[in-house]
């Protein structure tokens, strides 16, 4: 576990006691990455210590700014659609997630 | 094409389209309440998703009992607003897709509505400081959403910082998320916020209960020691792909950064908030008028300068969650046909008084602009500098905003302006010692990111 960066509440240590909930699983990239159903693509991806997804013509890494679908900095290819919001889209079990291509 | 004509429709299903449709519903109207996300809620009451469910959620939110008593209503889900089309002499027709977010097959509705409530609140107002797009700069709603709806903190060490009472509840919510928080710093003084929030106290009195809440985030800030320090802001981010660090310095009371003052602190995360601004395209779209601030004029009634359409919420002005609750529910009960009583109406005027302190106490200061750099990025979508605008500004001789917008392309991408718009505007205006068509950042024809594609195929299946 890495001790810097976003990190998901682990359900055991988390105050709200959460009750259980389904696993989901993403590809990203061909790489398995699980998730909680429910959870957006920014939060799996965030869950899983992820920072970043996309980077700019400039070559400037980005991923989560806003959070709330305004910034649009989170733009993610979700099953061959490019240029869905990760922060909004609500992640299905599944999905293939693409940071590959450009925005 | 199918125009479907509720009695009311209600955009936005945050505390003010709640209680406008709550509301407008008891008056006996027909409602349709639609909200762009996958919950009701806003972002004042964004939540863990039904998949999720937890036994005392309740502990990460404030008037809890209250949005569980309105969320019963039927809420359509998942329904993006995408183009409001004006008539002037009564509400717009709404032109909207629903299914899951900037999808490719969602199901095209339009609705011509006899009164329309507009509560599409409001995002935040982030000012630029050098390095704020590295991963890991985040806005403070980024913070509070991840963790309210995700139970994901943004970092391990994270620094809170801006200006007003915002930025506490965040940092509660990433203490209760499991991160560590540095320190929460708000750019104003001691004697501003003093001057702001302690004059006439017996206005505040109907409001009295925030002061409670704001002891709550006080208590959690000294139960973990954590130093809530004013005159103070993040004035740089550092770091190559990520943050590592962050220059904080001390402000002036314009919010010039004091030299000497400067100093290094390392984070994982930082969580950053000047303010809000009002979400006005729907309204700009159906040609309801603003004020000076860019929020939506209403009358005592909610009323816009648009016949049928009414507007409650933070798009009226930044007031908070109580506020917005009061203004729906007056604002529905007129769209409704029926009007508010004496009480309904004094407990908008008296929250009212609370908004009025918060801009005194709050508001931006001009002095920002000391902790700009030449290289340091405005618009984020399209990378210009504060350096380019000027450039741009100054090799033009222009003073207006939209040729300037085009030849520096500040403001042109993704995102349409929503995060620079308004930094782009004040930094022009003193480039070029004053804009000739100020505010045209909050005109945005399209009110949302729609694939052509998405729409022809719409057309090809049920022609307009």
């Amino acid at each position: 576990m890495t001790t810097t960066g976003p990190a998901g509440l682990e359900p055991h240590r988390d105050p709200v006691r959460p009750r259980p909930a389904a696993s989901i699983t993403l590809v990203v990239d061909g790489v398995p990455v699980p998730g909680v159903d429910g959870q957006t693509v920014a939060g799996v991806l965030m869950g899983a210590g992820r920072l970043t997804w996309r980077t700019t013509r400039h070559g400037r890494p980005r991923g989560v700014f806003c959070g709330i679908g305004v910034c649009h900095d989170c733009l993610v290819t979700v099953n061959g659609l490019p240029d869905v919001r990760a922060c909004q889209r609500r992640a299905a079990d599944g999905d293939t997630i693409s940071t590959e291509e450009q925005a | 094409m199918t125009v479907e004509t509720p009695d009311v429709l209600v955009v936005g299903a945050g505390p003010a389209g709640l209680a406008a449709a709550d509301a407008a519903r008891k008056a006996g109207a027909q409602v349709v309440l639609l909200d762009a996300a996958g919950d009701a809620g806003g972002q004042y009451w964004r939540h863990l998703p039904a998949q999720r469910p937890a036994a005392d959620e309740r502990i990460l939110h404030h008037g809890w009992d209250r949005f569980t008593a309105l969320r019963g209503q039927e809420v359509l889900t998942d329904a993006q607003v995408w183009l409001a089309e004006r008539h002037d002499d009564r509400p717009p027709t709404l032109h909207v897709l629903v299914g899951p977010a900037d999808g490719r097959d969602r199901v095209r509705r339009t609705f011509a509505p006899k009164a329309l409530v507009l509560a599409t609140g409001a995002y935040e107002r982030t000012l630029p400081f050098p390095g704020w797009d590295l991963p890991g700069v985040f806005t403070a709603g980024a913070a509070q959403a991840l963790a309210k709806a995700e139970r994901i903190a943004v970092g391990r060490r994270v620094l809170v910082a801006g200006a007003g009472p915002f930025l506490l509840p965040v940092a509660s919510s990433l203490l209760r998320t499991g991160a560590g928080v540095v320190a929460v710093l708000e750019a104003n003084g001691w004697p501003r916020l003093a001057k702001a929030w302690s004059r006439r106290p017996a206005e505040l009195l109907a409001t009295r209960h925030k002061a409670g809440e704001l002891a709550g985030y006080l208590r959690d800030l000294a139960r973990h020691r954590i130093p809530y320090r004013a005159a103070t802001a993040v004035v740089a981010a550092h770091g190559t792909d990520r943050v590592t660090s962050v220059t904080v310095a001390r402000l002036d009371d314009r919010w010039a950064p004091i030299s000497g003052t400067a100093r290094e602190v390392a984070v994982d995360a930082v969580c950053v908030s000047h303010g809000f601004v009002p979400r006005v395209e729907l309204a700009v779209s159906a040609g309801c008028g603003l004020d000076a601030y860019g929020a939506v004029v209403t009358d005592h009634d909610g009323r816009t300068t648009v016949p049928g359409v009414y507007a409650a919420g933070e798009i009226t002005g930044i007031g908070g969650a109580d506020l917005a609750l009061a203004e729906g529910v007056v604002a529905g009960l007129a769209a409704a046909g029926g009007s508010a009583s004496e009480v309904q109406r004094r407990q908008r005027t008296e929250n009212q008084r609370f908004a009025t302190r918060l801009e005194a106490a709050h508001g931006i200061r001009p002095g920002w602009t000391g902790w700009l750099g030449d290289d340091t990025l405005v618009c984020r979508c399209e990378e210009v500098t504060a350096g380019d605008l000027r450039a741009g500004a100054e090799a033009t001789g222009s003073r207006g905003l939209r040729s300037l917008k085009l030849s520096t392309r500040a403001g042109l991408g993704v995102c349409q302006g929503r995060v620079c718009g308004r930094t782009v505007e004040e930094l022009l205006h003193r480039h070029t010692g004053g804009l000739l068509d100020p505010g045209r950042t909050e005109s945005r024809p399209l009110a949302a990111f729609v694939r052509l594609g998405e729409l022809a195929a719409a057309e090809e299946k049920e022609p307009l």
